[in-house]
């Protein structure tokens, strides 16, 4: 056997286990050992790749440099990946999702140089191409999505007019580029192209708002994955196109089953905000109808002696990382005596499984985490509702309005309990920009301010009450 | 067009079809995870940027060629640390999670 076949060989072991680890990573028994069989594969397949021959017969050249390399990434990439804060885990699948469509790219341009001189066929030239593309908008738009998760930016939809138009105007220089190219062959406008790249990258990225970053997120990571594969044409490497071909195929797929769950389509997420920002930025009060807003000592009077309360937590709850706070009410409220539930929308925090890894960050028991039809079931019987920086996950219009945009989105009847109380930061409505009318119930009071401050002043009122 | 090509290609189609078949059913609470792993997977990029830098023969090749390295490792290990602990939490919970459902269905 030679060593490209035995080469080839390592490598279909590697495709498989990647196959396998997909699989296991989508039943919750075998999601952690799916992963270190993926890392397994992953290690034979660079380990076997030292050993790789140059298409002119060489050994790998520049072994001290690649180690360099990697020992550099590795020692940036662990600590991250280990001491970042357990909340800011959407940021980190986004910057190594970045990293990673930036690593395509490069690959992809490092290859249309070196094989420049020698004339490569048309496809060759398109695949390196759709590599650059699709690798460089994966990078600038995990950046963009990174900079809005981690609040180096707003949060909300950035939008201004003709936004659809430039964008379809950059869409179309870069297909138009790809042609000149092919025709061509210019290296010149390769950096072009580069350069367009990356302006559409974050111009597709800033209307999406900042709660549905997580659906973009995933669909960035198919991007990358299928900038992996046209690297693996051009460099002829089975292993990169079946396991960039995997991820893109299994990223799509699983977008939209993430924008699904929210009752909504992949078109809605990406390009919704062009229409709705209107209704998102224009709510103010018009109609005259009034809300009841608390202090913090009425609510922890009325928290303390309730038989049955239920929380709800939502996005809010994430970004101000309240997970302790909220523990420690529970705490206090049980102590006096008072049951205490968690009910968890699908999508709550519009990240599924966000919540409950949230949750158990801050040690609260997983049986005392209700899914949302138990939950709907125990809120007849729960004296309070505590809804916690949620919104359109309670919003009754789910089920009332057909022409709300969130109609027959599956809800949590946060309504059903004898009193409703909301942690908010502002009477601002949530992502879809639909109006609560929960938030108008005479049974409804509302707490404003960051859920980790109001928090914190509500456990000082049941401590003391 | 060559015989390569279309082994190339090959190879994507069925790659597509596993790819949409091997997720179809998962629950949403390991929609985040599944993300994360498929994540760290695509980083076998890193096997692209090794064959890049070592095959490099000009300096700017070579310059690209390490970028490419270090950003490809950044994508592998970091993200299967990140996914690895996201399901570290999940373990930690789960037994606990399915005795209490057994001895709530014995009641």
């Amino acid at each position: 056997m030679s060593r490209g076949t035995l080469l080839d060989l390592i490598y279909l072991i590697a495709a498989t286990t990647f196959i396998i680890a997909l699989k296991g990573l989508g039943s919750p028994k075998r999601a952690r050992l799916g992963n270190i069989i993926a890392a397994g594969g992953m290690t034979l397949a660079v380990g076997a790749t030292f050993f790789h021959q140059t298409s002119d017969g060489h050994n790998l050249r520049h072994i001290p440099l690649i180690l360099l390399g990697m020992f550099i990434g590795a020692i940036v990439a662990v600590p991250a990946a280990r001491f970042m804060q357990i909340t800011s885990m959407p940021q980190l699948v986004a910057i190594f999702n970045g990293v990673g469509g930036g690593a395509a790219a490069l690959v992809s341009i490092t290859e249309f140089m070196h094989i420049h001189a020698e004339k490569p066929a048309t496809y060759v030239t398109l695949e390196v191409l759709l590599g650059v593309l699709i690798g460089t908008v994966s990078f600038s738009g995990s950046a963009i999505a990174y900079a809005k998760l981690q609040e180096l930016m707003t949060g909300r939809p950035i939008t201004y007019p003709g936004q659809q138009f430039i964008n379809a105007i950059f869409a179309l220089a870069a297909v138009a580029l790809i042609v000149i190219i092919l025709v061509t062959s210019s290296t010149m406008l390769l950096w072009v192209l580069l350069a367009v790249s990356f302006v559409l990258g974050i111009i597709f990225v800033l209307p999406i708002g900042g709660a549905d970053v997580p659906v973009l997120i995933s669909l960035l990571n198919s991007f990358t994955g299928l900038a992996v594969a046209a690297s693996g044409f051009t460099l002829g490497n089975n292993l990169l196109i079946v396991a960039g071909t995997l991820v893109g195929a299994s990223g799509i797929l699983l977008t939209r089953m993430m924008s699904a769950a929210m009752g909504r389509s992949l078109a809605n997420v990406l390009f919704s905000a062009f229409g709705s920002v209107v209704t998102a930025t224009g709510a103010d009060r018009e109609d005259g109808r009034t809300v009841r807003s608390g202090t913090p000592e009425d609510i922890g009077v009325l928290l303390s002696y309730s038989s049955k309360v239920v929380i709800i937590p939502g996005y809010g709850l994430a970004v101000a990382q309240a997970q302790h706070v909220i523990r420690e009410l529970a705490d206090e409220l049980e102590a006096k005596g008072v049951e205490v539930l968690y009910a968890i929308h699908p999508v709550a925090g519009r990240m599924p499984g966000h919540m409950n890894v949230l949750l158990a960050e801050a040690n609260i028991p997983y049986e005392k985490l209700k899914e949302m039809d138990e939950a709907n079931s125990e809120l007849t019987t729960a004296d309070v509702a505590l809804v916690v920086g949620a919104n359109d996950t309670v919003n009754p219009a789910a089920k009332t309005d057909p022409g709300s945009p969130i109609y027959g989105m599956p809800i949590i009847n946060a309504g059903d309990a004898e009193n409703v109380v909301f942690l908010k930061r502002s009477m601002r409505p949530g992502f879809a920009g639909v109006e609560n009318d929960l938030l108008f119930d005479p049974k409804t009071v509302l707490l404003f301010g960051d859920a980790k401050d109001t928090l914190t002043k509500l456990l000082a009122a049941v401590k003391s009450s | 067009m060559s015989n390569a090509i279309l082994q190339y290609t090959t190879v994507f189609v069925l790659s597509a079809f596993v790819g949409i078949e091997i997720i179809a059913k998962v629950p949403s609470i390991l929609h985040t995870p599944l993300m994360s792993g498929s994540n760290a997977i695509h980083g076998v990029i890193l096997v692209g940027a090794m064959i890049i830098l070592g095959s490099a023969t000009t300096s700017a090749e070579e310059v690209l060629g390490f970028l490419a390295v270090i950003l490809a490792t950044l994508n592998v290990v970091g993200g299967f640390v990140v996914t690895d602990r996201m399901l570290e939490l999940f373990k930690s919970k789960s037994p606990a999670a399915r005795k209490a459902k057994t001895e709530g269905e014995g009641q």
